[in-house]
């Protein structure tokens, strides 16, 4: 038996978005940019696709959609397009969190280096910032402010339609890393005061390999990758169809499914928050409240996450720590350090992501039974914790 | 998971010779909880032969797995020889480890060498200081 709870790492493909992908391999194979009939019917979809994304994110105009290979490419191209837009007027401060994305982060870094200076908020200990933050921290010289719609290892959701008008109303640009978001709660382009906007399509059930980058209108857009005239020549290469028209059906069932998936979802979440308090000097980690459905993340003292993520596998559960060890780096996630979690308390991390369609109650109940036996397990043989059971060493988490 | 080896994984999911000692003739303790990786070593030591030897590891797979075998490989042998063991015997009874955590068998080196240290200073026995170089400093690798 496998749990998989895993699903902000990476979701199952839906049928109806396998089956919308299908048609576009070997039927509609063509290429959107040929003239001929077979790259018409290409290009006819392509259109459809993007008419359809545009409705459902609530963008003004289909124009305002660029498709890209994810969401790191998104991130990428709308943090250095409007990078570069600013520099154009002699702007170069940049407002962000200490919890981004990677793809944020480093993208962040790399315009650092290229003369950008950029203020990273605190995201506080229940991992949220606030609108008087964001509005604090802009400057005459700040050209973009880029904060991520939900946290990828937490679940927290940022108050994004406040930010969003703290920022139209000094006239700076706003971005937000949407993809732990989209098609797991409702989120709206004009609705929410948002000018760039990046999604990826295998968080909601659609393929890997596609996502999409919303510009509202006016924004032009600098490219990552030179070439031909697709997507208005601001993202060369030839479009991605089949996993666009995944994306697309993708995309349209998870929001139609909404109203159910979150109800369902929060209470098998709060059911498994639940379950893990009861494990002694184990706490959540982010908000209870603004948090997304299906995310529960906990420190547990005394143990280390790689350890507890192979026995959990063991178990047939499939989760996902911080530990330094499941990054590959030699430092924990910057998102729980960035929370304030101490480096011994971020190493023993486990995030647990469920999904409306696959999680069931009798899953929870099990992954909280197996996250018992490991973590005691694993405290049996930790010297960590006979220290702290010892009271030689201090417990951080009551 | 194809991370590791079967070896390792055997000797993470069953470790050997975990426990504490409380009467231990020497105890030694290496590594950072802030790096996310502790070993603690009791050895039992008679006529010079390890006697009994158990441990306990904060940490990853692969440093539970180091010192479970770290101590099967110098269970009930001579001190001389549990002295002389590496990191690199640890790695290859394992079948080898992922490039970065070859770190974890060093550790498990480190953790006997500052268990048979604590042997001597206990029981006023005079050794070569060289045998035991300083562990390497851990505090960097967080910062």
């Amino acid at each position: 038996m496998t749990i998989y709870a895993d699903n902000a790492a990476t979701t199952r493909m839906s049928q109806t978005a396998i089956q919308a992908m299908l048609p576009y391999m070997d039927k509609i194979y063509g290429n959107p940019s040929s003239l001929h009939s077979v790259g018409q019917a290409a290009l006819e979809a392509l259109t459809d696709a993007r008419t359809r994304v545009a409705k459902i994110l609530g963008a003004a105009n289909a124009r305002e959609i660029t498709f890209t290979s994810g969401g790191s490419e998104a991130d990428n191209q709308a943090i250095r397009s409007a990078a570069i837009l600013g520099k154009r007027k002699g702007k170069t401060h940049i407002i962000s969190t200490a919890f981004e994305h990677h793809a944020v982060l480093h993208t962040l870094k790399k315009l650092e280096k290229e003369g950008f200076t950029v203020t990273y908020l605190d995201v506080h200990e229940n991992g949220l910032v606030t609108p008087e933050q964001v509005e604090a921290a802009i400057t005459p010289e700040t050209c973009l402010v880029t904060i991520m719609y939900a946290n990828n290892e937490i679940g927290t959701i940022q108050p994004i339609r406040e930010i969003g008008a703290v920022c139209r109303k000094a006239g700076v640009l706003f971005h937000t890393d949407a993809v732990q978001a989209v098609g797991h709660i409702p989120v709206n382009v004009q609705e929410d005061n948002i000018d760039l906007l990046s999604l990826s399509a295998h968080k909601f059930h659609g393929p890997k390999g596609v996502g999409v980058l919303y510009a509202k209108k006016g924004i032009i857009l600098s490219n990552l990758i030179e070439g031909g005239a697709q997507e208005r020549g601001k993202r060369a290469g030839t479009e991605n169809l089949p996993g666009i028209m995944g994306m697309t059906a993708a995309l349209e069932e998870a929001v139609a499914e909404l109203p159910q998936a979150m109800p369902k979802l929060t209470a098998l979440r709060d059911r498994l928050i639940a379950g893990l308090k009861e494990i002694p000097h184990g706490a959540v980690n982010g908000d209870l409240t603004h948090r997304l459905p299906g995310n529960v993340s906990f420190c547990f003292e005394g143990i280390e996450g790689e350890s507890l993520l192979l026995l959990l596998d063991d178990k047939g559960v499939c989760a996902s720590s911080g530990s330094a060890c499941t990054s590959g780096s030699l430092d924990p996630s910057h998102v729980l350090l960035a929370i304030g979690r101490p480096h011994e308390v971020a190493h023993g991390s486990l995030r647990l992501s469920l999904d409306a369609k696959e999680t069931t109650e009798a899953d929870v109940d099990a992954i909280i039974a197996a996250v018992k036996d490991v973590v005691a397990q694993l405290r049996a043989m930790s010297p960590v914790w006979r220290d702290l059971v010892a009271g030689k060493r201090q417990f951080v988490i009551d | 998971m194809a991370l590791y080896s079967e070896k390792v994984m055997d000797h993470f999911r069953n470790p050997r010779n975990v426990g504490v000692i409380e009467d231990a003739d020497g105890v030694g303790e290496v590594g950072n909880a802030k790096c996310g990786d502790i070993m603690k070593i009791y050895l039992k030591i008679k006529d010079n032969t390890i006697d009994d030897v158990k441990f306990e590891t904060f940490g990853c797979g692969s440093a539970i797995a180091s010192s479970s075998m770290a101590t099967e490989l110098i269970k009930g042998k001579p001190v001389s020889e549990a002295l002389k063991l590496t990191n690199q015997a640890v790695t290859e009874a394992l079948d080898g480890l992922p490039a970065h955590k070859l770190h974890c068998s060093v550790l498990a080196e480190e953790a006997i060498k500052a268990a048979m240290k604590d042997y001597y200073d206990r029981h006023g026995i005079a050794y070569d200081e060289s045998q035991f170089p300083a562990g390497h400093d851990c505090e960097h690798c967080c910062e």
